[in-house]
């Protein structure tokens, strides 16, 4: 299988945009056969748990489609049978027909109330359940994968991909079913009146065949193509409007109109495109169909001439003929919401075949009572395979450390925090902390050990109270704001309109971006977890603020042996810090206590100089 | 969630529709033609099988000749031919109106949105907006080329149907006619009930969209805290309220299907005993008997499928709803009519009793306090003069970055005015005022192209040597050579879609670009505060020189970058509450050294002005 879920980092080669293999429109054949059986390999397992119910649904539409076949019948009946019957003064049978017919029309409007509701279900059951399954897969997805297959592509998916399954899940089945019932009935009658007719019929099933797979094989291009083009819009899209500030200051406006322009002129056209493919489909198969009509009407009537039919059986043969292409329309639509609902699912079960880089251990090392040691052992790390970030060392840090990690932005600080946090797996070499490699552990046991609080300190749209107690979900109200208090953002917080419950809109917009760092920093603070990571928590703060939060920090590391991991430009924070890690380069350079390092006179010595000058 | 939809008077159908007329008025020629096309298809559909009838009364007469039999199939021949190919036309009328309405719309729609003020996107979730911009519109193109037009000839079919049915028997035709009344009445409750699940679903829609977008937005944070399974069981939830407004949505419809398949049934039925009698009391022919019958099979198969149509009618509806509700936004920061300009901009900045408060957000319960308009800056009044440098000092949410939007009007003033060379703000076409004023924002936002582009954004060239230079200087001044060490150096793609990058680094680049804009007045927030002290030293010394010329207004919560400033501006309670030089306020001003000293040897006296809440906490953080 040539197309092996790609290792996120293959394909992202930086600066080369486009490199998505998803994005790929025209496929080997190989490849194509590959994604085709991925995804209707997902449609079956997303049809696998309603089984029971998409039987029934089918069952519902069989049985309307007789009741309603029955109607015709019955009216037959009724002028055959019936009216001698009234002429002879005897209308039990007119009742008897009036009742069938209407029992017959209550049977057929209640099973097809029965089957739209049904199918309704049926569809949103599947829907959701792929929702859920995509949502749940991106979350356990990696931070390599993030970074490149970017937000408006998994919006994408999850938005305008799914519309086209449910497309095929809500109108397509029942017209499939109930037109391959009506034209497998009208086939039998055909065959029973006059079997050559019926063989005429057949034949023409032959260029149908060859219709079909010609439209197969453009319109799954096509649509492929609409998949790309309408994710590419979705990822402007999106774009655009998170950072609609820097667009609106930079005058952005004008380039951005162009290029969503561009984009949607491309989705347009390739939408366009699928469906001038569908308009060649279904006329295709009219001409077909009318053109057989045409040869039976010829074969039949000069057989009537030569008297080896009768005329009664040549109407009946052409009407039925006529009859039989009837659905075919609907079954085009079908056909076509088939492939447009397959290259999503193509797009959808690519996603959730991307197998996560950083994966929880089968048979985890418990660790239920962390004590925070942690430990580099010959650690080495770039991102991807891009150069290495962090060539190999060993690092030490004894649980209840306060460790201060300075250096030069991009020397690799963040890098190393994050490895603590097992955002990514290393290169080589292992990290551990109390002595268990952190690929030994459950996400359970890691996460409630350790907790990092990001460079960016973003907001769930949603209460306060809510972003705070994402630190501990099942913290009362009061442990969230004893945290506030404990960071100092307690009154900031009860300033708000609605104190605790206001909205802190999207990105937590609402507040100011050093509200925003200590409602994050509260967070951490009530996860109070054995190895607290703060990747400059607090660079956006006033400077009483921040020292509100290191008293409270202080506090934190105080209450229990707690390790804590510092990341800060201000070197107020190291001072509270047992032990100073200079890193340049990707390199520790300097390793000791603070007081040691500024008598060493070294890098420290140097910035701390410099530090302590700019105070006032 | 931003925007839940609030309860809403209904528009009425018509109303929504003629919203499309001026996008519409284009196409509807080709529409029309469209339409007439498809009821010609229909027409000889219908008009084949008689056909068929004459071919036979031929054949049936005596002396028929083969070639008799030949001609007849050659006249099946072309009229099927012709029916393909009208099936074709009816398509090929109507494909590229549609299509071209959809895209017209989401482009109209996203130009739009880029001019809506920054306030409207602090309300709106992206998600929610781009299910207006995506679903929607799709859902609106295959109503017009596939959905309005069988609307149309399903109509016309009944109504002709009913017209022939009248023909064939009064008597029956009433009583088909009678289950029409309780079809219409109950049509009304049900496109109430539709209307209103249909809106409700898709702006749940949207609303999962946006929450599929903050999940992926905040992953690292759902992964730092291990919350991916919270976000889930939230995410569960919402989809599982769609999933129920879904179902609810085709239950109506079920019932309005089984109404409409019912009662015309239920009036053939009838119309059946009713019939035999009158046939058998010779009211009527058997034959007009069998033709009403057939007829009225005609009749209902397009009022059976009427449900499935009125539903994507009414979905459609909604979808314009929803679109032109964003349309409708009012632009409230706009061009002027008559923009002065600013031919040699010089940079003097005055803020002129400057007040300003967030739109009251629209939340549910955002009646029960007065408003929430607490105004965030109340009176400001502070003056810049060219190339002067002004530092902004104040505590975390005293609203400096307010103010500092204020200057490109992402954001408008409540009152008073912000004037740059004694020109209000507001008299200026917004795209000169954002080429004079620059801007880097405390969380650095980088677009998914290349370092060179990234920086080059704002700069009024982008080609040629000259550009080039701009670059270098940019990054340079910025420190931020490692741009030149990356992959493909500048040209490496960044952003979203390119090579992540560090905090600090990223913050480089969003100030080479406020830079490389060479403005008259430079507004950085907090532009250093990832940045190491080494490395802060050197910007600081390069920004030293370019900010020579430049007025420039920078948020400072450092020392450090308090020292790039001439003066300091002190921000408090929503007024400037002094102006100096650092050195002035450090001696003059206690709350300045309570927001900026951060010697331990601070005397202490200093927190004596604090308020008493201020000074507990800081009593027990000490
Ligand atoms: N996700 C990533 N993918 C690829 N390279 C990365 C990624 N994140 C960071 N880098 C690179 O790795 C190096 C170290 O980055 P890191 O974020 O660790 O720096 P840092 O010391 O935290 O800097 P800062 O103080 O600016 O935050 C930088 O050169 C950066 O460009
Ligand atoms: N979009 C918004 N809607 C309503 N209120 C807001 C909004 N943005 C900010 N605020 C409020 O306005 C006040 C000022 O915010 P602003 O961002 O200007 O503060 P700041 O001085 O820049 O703070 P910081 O130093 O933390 O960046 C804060 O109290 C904040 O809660
Ligand atoms: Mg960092
Ligand atoms: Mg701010």
């Amino acid at each position: 299988m040539s197309h092996a879920p790609r290792t996120a980092r293959g394909t992202s080669r930086p600066g080369a945009p486009e490199a998505h293999a998803e994005d790929d429109v025209v496929l080997s054949r190989e490849e194509s056969r590959a994604v085709r059986r991925r995804s209707l390999r997902l449609l079956a397992e997303l049809i696998r748990p309603v089984r029971v119910r998409f039987w029934a649904t089918l069952g519902m539409v069989v049985v309307s489609q007789a009741t309603k076949a029955a109607g015709p019948a019955i009216i037959a009946l009724g002028v055959d049978r019936a009216l001698p019957a009234l002429l002879h003064g005897d209308s039990l049978l007119v009742w008897l027909t009036g009742a069938a017919y209407l029992a017959a029309a209550l049977t057929t409007a209640g099973l097809t109330a029965g089957y739209v509701t049904s199918t309704a279900k049926l569809s949103q059951a599947m829907l959701l359940d792929l929702r859920v399954r995509v949502f749940r897969h991106t979350q356990r997805l990696s931070l390599d994968f993030h970074e490149h297959y970017t937000s408006g592509r998994i919006i994408s998916r999850q938005t305008s991909d799914l519309e086209a399954l449910r497309e095929l899940l809500d109108s397509g089945v029942s017209s499939l079913v109930s037109g391959i019932l009506f034209m497998l009935f009208t086939a039998a009658t055909v065959f029973l009146l006059d079997w050559p007719s019926g063989f005429i019929m057949l034949t023409a099933a032959a260029p149908m065949f060859a219709l079909a797979r010609w439209y197969q094989k453009r319109s799954q291009v096509a649509y492929r193509a609409s998949r790309v083009a309408s994710a590419r819009l979705i990822v402007h899209f999106v774009e655009t409007m998170t950072g609609i500030r820097a667009v609106k200051a930079f005058r952005k406006e004008a380039e951005n109109n162009e290029v969503f322009g561009g984009l949607a002129e491309d989705y347009r056209k390739v939408t366009a495109r699928s469906i001038q493919l569908n308009g060649i489909l279904q006329p295709g198969l009219v001409l077909i169909g009318n053109v057989t009509v045409a040869v039976v009407l010829l074969v039949a009537g000069l057989r009537v001439l030569d008297g080896t039919l009768a005329v009664g059986v040549l109407l009946a043969l052409v009407l039925s003929v006529k009859r039989f292409y009837q659905p075919v329309a609907d079954m085009a639509m079908f056909y076509n919401s088939f492939q447009s609902a397959q290259a999503a699912l193509e797009k959808v079960s690519g996603l959730l075949e991307e197998v996560p880089t950083v994966v929880p251990p089968r048979d985890p090392t418990p660790l239920p009572d962390p004590r925070g040691e942690v430990r580099f052992d010959r650690v080495e790390f770039g991102y991807g395979e891009g150069p290495v970030v962090l060539p190999e060392f060993s690092l030490d840090i004894p649980a209840g450390q306060t460790v201060a990690l300075v250096g030069a932005t991009g020397a690799g600080k963040s890098t190393l925090a994050k490895l603590i946090a097992r955002f990514y797996d290393v290169t080589s070499g292992a990290v551990m902390l109390d002595g268990v490699d952190l690929r030994r552990l459950s996400t359970t046991d890691l996460r409630r050990a350790v907790v990092m609080v990001t460079q960016e300190a973003f907001l769930f749209s949603g209460s306060v109270a809510d972003n705070i107690a994402l630190g501990r979900p099942t913290a009362t109200r009061a442990e969230v704001e004893a945290a506030a208090k404990a960071v100092g953002a307690h009154d900031f917080i009860e300033a708000l309109p609605e104190g605790y419950d206001t909205d802190v809109n999207k990105r937590g917009g609402r507040v100011s971006a050093g509200q925003r760092q200590l409602i994050s920093f509260a967070r951490a603070f009530l996860a109070a977890p054995a190895v607290l990571i703060l990747d400059e928590a607090t660079s956006s703060l006033d400077i009483p603020s921040e020292r509100l939060v290191q008293a409270g920090l202080a506090k934190l590391l105080a209450q229990r042996e707690r390790t804590a991991i510092i990341i800060a430009h201000r070197l107020s924070t190291v001072e509270i810090a047992d032990r100073v890690l200079v890193m340049d380069g990707g390199r520790i350079v300097e390793d000791g206590t603070p007081e040691e390092l500024i008598r060493g006179g070294g890098r420290f010595a140097a910035l701390h100089g410099a530090w302590r000058e700019s105070l006032v | 969630m931003p925007v839940k939809a609030p309860a809403r008077e209904q528009i009425p159908f018509r109303r929504s529709l003629a919203r499309l007329a001026p996008e519409a008025r284009r196409i509807i020629p080709r529409l029309v033609a469209g339409l007439g096309v498809g009821l010609s298809a229909s027409v000889l559909a219908v008009l084949v099988p008689q056909v068929f009838r004459a071919i036979i009364d031929t054949l049936l007469r005596a002396g028929a000749t083969p070639s008799a039999v030949v001609s007849a199939a050659v006249v099946v021949l072309i009229m099927g031919v012709l029916e393909a190919l009208l099936t074709f036309l009816r398509r090929i009328f109507v494909l590229d109106p549609a299509t071209n309405v959809e895209a017209s719309l989401r482009v109209t729609l996203y130009r739009h949105l880029q001019l809506l003020p920054v306030s409207f996107h602090d309300r709106w979730g992206s998600g929610q907006l781009l299910s207006r911009a995506m679903t929607d519109l799709n859902m609106l193109r295959r109503w017009l080329a596939f959905g309005a037009i069988y609307l149309v000839i399903s109509i016309t079919t009944v109504i002709v149907g009913i017209a022939m049915l009248f023909t064939i028997s009064w008597q029956l035709a009433l009583i088909f006619l009678a289950a029409a009344v309780p079809i219409s009445i109950y049509s009304f409750r049900f496109r109430r009930q539709f209307v209103a699940a249909s809106r409700r679903s898709q702006d749940q829609a949207g609303d999962l969209a946006t929450a599929v977008e903050e999940s992926v937005h905040g992953i690292r944070v759902l992964k730092a805290f291990g919350r991916s399974r919270e976000a889930l069981e939230n995410f569960t939830l919402q989809a599982e309220e769609l999933r129920a407004t879904e179902v609810t949505k085709a239950r109506h419809l079920a019932v309005f299907s089984m109404v409409v398949t019912l009662l015309p049934e239920l009036a053939l039925g009838t119309g059946l005993m009713v019939g035999l009698w009158l046939a058998a009391t010779n009211q009527i022919t058997v034959g007009a008997l069998a033709a009403f019958f057939a007829t009225a099979a005609a009749v209902a198969n397009p009022v059976e499928m009427s449900g499935a149509l009125v539903g994507m009618a009414l979905t459609a509806k909604t979808a314009i709803d929803r679109h032109y509700e964003v349309r409708d936004e009012p632009v409230s920061i706009a061009d002027p009519k008559e923009p002065r300009r600013l031919a040699r901009p010089r940079g003097a900045l005055a803020f002129r009793s400057v007040r300003f408060a967030y739109e009251p957000s629209r939340s549910r319960s955002a009646e029960r306090k007065d408003d929430g308009a607490r105004p965030v800056l109340r009176d400001i009044d502070l003056e810049l003069v060219p190339g002067e440098t002004m530092a902004l000092v104040g505590l975390t949410g005293s609203g400096k970055s307010t103010l500092l939007q204020l200057v490109p009007r992402l954001y408008e003033v409540s009152g008073g005015s912000v004037e740059i060379d004694g020109v209000d703000v507001r008299s200026l076409a917004l795209s000169d005022l954002r080429r004079i004023v620059s801007v880097a924002f405390e969380d650095t936002t980088l677009f998914s192209t290349s370092v060179r582009d990234n920086v080059l954004l704002g700069a009024s060239t982008r080609e040629g040597p000259e550009a080039e230079a701009l670059l270098q200087e940019a990054l340079d001044v910025a420190q931020a050579h490692f741009a030149y060490s990356l992959p493909e150096g500048v040209d490496t793609r960044i952003g979203e879609e390119g090579l992540s990058l560090s905090g600090g680094q990223r913050q480089r680049i969003a100030l080479a670009r406020a830079i490389a804009a060479k403005p008259a007045v430079l507004v950085l927030d907090d532009p250093l505060s990832a940045l190491d002290v080494a490395t802060e030293e050197r910007v600081e010394a390069r920004l030293r020189q370019v900010l020579a010329e430049t007025t420039t207004l920078i948020v400072a919560h450092r020392p450090s970058t308090v020292a790039l400033a001439d003066r300091v501006a002190l921000l408090r309670d929503g007024v400037i509450d002094d102006v100096g030089t650092h050195s002035e306020l450090l001696a003059r001003n206690s709350h300045y050294r309570y927001v900026i000293a951060s010697l331990d040897t601070a005397p202490r006296d200093l927190d004596s002005e604090l308020e008493a809440g201020d000074l507990d906490d800081l009593e027990e953080a000490r």
